[in-house]
């Protein structure tokens, strides 16, 4: 028997439940408080209660805190830049396309030294270890605590990255040090953005966690805590207060992934009606499937492991509207506004909500206000409303063959029951707390990204699993209970050799105790 | 001669990147160089091939390698104005102005570079109209102009001059070793030419064309307009086909990137099938197993939303895309051009015709 607590702490809601196998026993719903620990404490103390003397073995904690410390710009600490592969991508000095509002906050200090990998792995020139050192001592002098540490090539060979923070150790015992080749794949500025966004968070992200881990002694849970990533596993709460950035978008991940839990489905389409838009996700193996291009954050360029979900402005509060005899839905939204402006709420607005209610799929509000609504018209809307779905889940399938698609969401109910394209439509229970159950149920993961040469096809893609199933059990993985997800490999253009790009995850159960 | 506005270049990277047919990598890591130099207060001048004397020398840059290693060694200002100067110490004498050997891609920011960093002007024109592979697919080789000698340059304080070849064939052969010896990247400045070598030989006003593309592109994106329609406008382009990336294989042979692309038909093209050949840069497409457009037209993958366009090496399953033609550069269309860019030279089998030639009738 396995129990978990899991625990979403959204912009909105802090959402908890307590899992036993594959069944909620406890879900509770509470406001997200401004200190956030607040809230997250008050839905522990729920759930504790509700847990009962035996316990549980996990408690995952899914949070958006970092990611919006970006957004709003605040508790950013200053960092270091450190950056190995000089005299090579000398124009381009880290931050160079960031924000400046938010590279003015995060700038401390830029050190840029030779070193750097080419990409067969010869090094560009030997690591310059005393400029390193002296860059050490720069940045100690101005009190600056948080070090990035990014190297060309790293992801292929780390070790001038992991010489570097050896030597900055040496000057700086307490520093957070940051190293790119722990973050990111190949693309240098990218990479580096993503280690200096890191580098940032470091101090809010220790704080953070040791509150959650506070928060858990209050509660008197004794179970590891553990935090959910971006890509639906989760990582142990000492790693995660290391690697902020990790954990940057786990909440709609967390959505799809509780959202196949609770029906079982490990392969299908979700789609989460929310106010304002429908988010729509592939679950690939019962994880999302993940983008593969540039993802901005706060304005920076990055390469995340983030779920590929495609947005379209249709919501339950989408401002419904005919002109010329064409209906429009969206983009535009009353969001949480709805109480307010909806016509059933006495607003002056017409919504898909009003819709709904006029066509009977909705109880809520006052039915009498949209009585002037022609059922045709409404039975129109209705239909529109599907036409934009079933073109974004056509958008968002891999293949021709039907699959079920997973409703959640409040808007939930502008999903019809049947969709060309779709085997069934399913709406689960428990929909409401489906990011907190896809929190209790995440596992750990590791990944692989990098360039082999001189190695066939097979050789390089067997590695590529090697060196992931390496970082999952560092990560927390038991190491039976890994399997192979994900493996794609790319040619590269122009180099000899066969030069082959991989890519490979495996995921697993979290071990027993660590 | 005018100046050109920080504005126009960041729409330069936007049209470079649709005129790439696919390859010849993202400009991004230029136009960053760029607004670095601008922000420094450096200003480039775009000069028209006609004000070039017949005997002004012209440096034609690119910089050469794989788009990938360009992702981690960065572009760098410095290196491509190095490449430039390395070749005036050789020749014994400066050039008037700088251009680009394509215009498609990174490399049709790269002239904006060197141009910055050395105060020259940057010919309005390049030698492709578009983005190829091989150092022979230009139209100064179609023009049978000497392919000597070339300059390259690694900022580890490497610098090679090829000094003399007998064909464009053999420039390509051993100016890729010098480059993969160096790290798969490196600035080279190609053979110099003369003004009037450009003014005969070069594809002209390629640099305004990218800027106008791009402008026209972020126009539509910013009002809300099919970007897509505003190139086919800007280009007098045609749109081919609307579908879904069904499947994408892609292999390395001989240092390239090739492949091929599945798309299933959407809108009016649902049911029908459209594949496409790629060396780097697209080449060959057929609809539903007939040969529909082939190089030297040039094709063009888009984002069917976004209209940005989408390389050979980004392309993905499960994409919606919108296949487009826009019109070759003259110069290949010639049976010797068509021997140098022609489908034959990307090895498939096919006499060239122009998808453009039945749209005119």
């Amino acid at each position: 028997m396995r129990r978990r607590i899991g625990i979403d702490v959204g912009g909105t809601n802090t959402d908890a439940v307590l899992l036993e196998d594959d069944r909620v026993l406890h879900a509770i719903k509470t406001p997200t408080t401004a200190d956030v620990l607040t809230g997250v404490r008050l839905a522990l103390q729920d759930v504790a209660r509700a847990m009962g003397p035996q316990g549980v073995q996990a408690v995952m904690i899914g949070t958006t805190h970092f990611v919006n410390a970006v957004v709003q710009r605040r508790d950013l600490a200053p960092v270091g830049a450190l950056r190995i592969g000089m005299p090579a991508s000398q124009s381009l000095p880290p931050f160079c396309d960031w924000p400046e509002d938010l590279a003015a906050l995060v700038r401390g200090q830029v050190h840029m030294v030779e070193g750097g990998f080419d990409y067969d792995g010869r090094p560009i020139m030997p690591l310059d270890e005393a400029a390193v050192a002296a860059a050490a001592r720069a940045m100690k002098a101005a009190g600056i605590a948080c070090v990035a540490v990014s190297g060309i090539f790293s992801p292929l060979d780390p070790a001038m990255e992991d010489r570097a923070e050896a030597i900055i150790r040496d000057v700086m015992p307490d520093a957070a040090i940051t190293l790119s080749h722990d973050l990111g794949r190949i693309g240098l500025l990218e990479r580096e953005n993503v280690g200096l966004l890191n580098a940032c968070l470091a101090p809010l992200a220790r704080h953070t966690v040791q509150a959650f881990e506070e928060a858990l002694r209050q509660a008197g849970i004794a179970a590891p805590l553990y935090i959910t990533q971006n890509d639906g596993t989760v990582i142990r709460a000492e790693l995660a207060a290391r690697f902020p950035v990790l954990s940057f978008a786990s909440g709609p991940t967390n959505s799809m992934r509780g959202a196949a839990f609770l029906t079982g489905l490990k392969d299908a389409l979700v789609v989460d009606v929310g106010g304002t838009t429908s988010d729509i996700g592939a679950l690939k193996a019962g994880f999302p499937r993940e983008a593969n291009a540039i993802v901005q954050v706060g304005g920076v360029r990055t390469l995340f492991r983030m779920p590929d979900l495609l947005s379209i402005g249709l919501g339950g509060g989408s401002h419904v509207a005919q002109q010329d005899g064409r209906i429009t839905i969206g983009p535009r939204s009353v969001g949480f506004r709805l109480p307010e402006l909806a016509r059933i709420f006495g607003g002056p607005q017409l919504t898909t909500s009003d819709i709904a209610v006029r066509a009977g799929l909705l109880a809520l509000g006052d039915a009498s206000r949209v009585g002037d609504v022609t059922p045709r018209f409404a039975q129109a809307v209705l239909a529109e409303a599907a036409r934009m779905l079933e073109e974004s889940v056509d958008r968002m399938k891999t293949d021709a063959a039907a699959v079920p698609l997973l409703a959640v969401g409040g808007g939930a109910f502008l999903v019809p029951d049947r969709l060309p394209g779709v085997s069934e439509v399913l709406r689960p229970a428990h929909a409401a707390v489906a990011n907190a159950v896809g929190a209790a149920i995440a596992q750990v993961s590791g990944e692989a990204d990098q360039v082999f040469q001189g190695m066939t096809r097979i050789e390089a893609m067997a590695e590529a699993e090697r060196i992931a199933r390496a970082r999952a059990e560092e990560a927390g993985a038991d190491g039976a209970t890994l399997a192979l997800v994900d493996i794609e490999d790319l040619p590269i253009a122009y180099l000899p050799g066969g030069a082959i790009r991989v890519r490979a995850r495996v995921v697993g159960e979290i071990a027993a105790s660590g | 001669m005018r100046e050109i506005t920080l504005d126009e270049i960041e729409a330069l990277a936007v049209g470079a990147w649709v005129l790439g047919t696919g390859g010849g990598g993202s400009p991004y890591l230029g136009l960053l160089n760029m607004r670095r130099l601008y922000a420094d207060g450096r200003r480039v001048s775009l000069m028209d091939p006609d004000e070039l004397a017949d005997d002004d020398m012209v440096a034609v840059v690119s910089n050469m390698g794989a788009p990938l290693v360009g992702q981690e060694r960065l572009v760098d200002s410095a290196n491509i104005a190095r490449a430039v100067t390395l070749m005036e110490e050789y020749l014994g004498k400066p050039f008037r102005a700088i251009m680009s050997v394509e215009i498609g891609g990174n490399n049709g920011v790269q002239p904006f570079l060197a141009a910055a960093e050395l105060d020259r002007p940057v010919v309005d024109a390049d030698a492709m109209g578009r983005a190829y592979p091989e150092a022979q697919m230009t139209s100064f080789a179609v023009g049978d102009l000497k392919p000597w000698p070339l300059s390259l340059v690694d900022p580890r304080g490497i610098e090679g001059i090829v000094a003399k070849v007998p064909t464009w064939k053999w420039m390509e052969r051993l100016s890729r070793k010098m480059c993969v010896e160096v790290g798969s990247i490196a600035a080279t400045c190609k053979a110099p030419r003369t003004g009037a070598e450009v003014k005969r030989w070069g594809i002209l006003r390629t640099t305004t064309q990218a800027i106008k593309l791009g402008q026209a592109i972020r126009l539509a994106q910013k009002e809300h307009r099919d970007p897509v329609q505003a190139i086919l406008e800007s280009e007098k382009g045609l749109l081919l086909f609307r579908g879904k990336v069904a499947d994408i294989a892609r292999r390395t042979t001989e240092g390239f990137l090739r492949g091929t692309a599945k798309l299933d038909g959407l809108d009016e093209w649902r049911g029908q099938g459209f594949e496409l050949a790629f060396q780097n840069e697209w080449a060959v497409g057929w609809q539903d197993g007939v040969p529909r457009v082939m190089t030297p037209d040039l094709i063009c993958v888009l984002d069917t939303v976004s209209g940005e366009a989408i390389g050979t090496e980004t392309l993905r399953y499960g994409q919606r895309v919108t296949v487009v033609a826009l019109p070759a550069p003259s110069v290949f269309l010639s049976p010797r051009g068509l021997d140098f860019v022609g489908p034959r030279a990307f090895g498939y089998d096919l006499d060239f015709r122009s998808v453009f030639a039945g749209a005119a009738a």
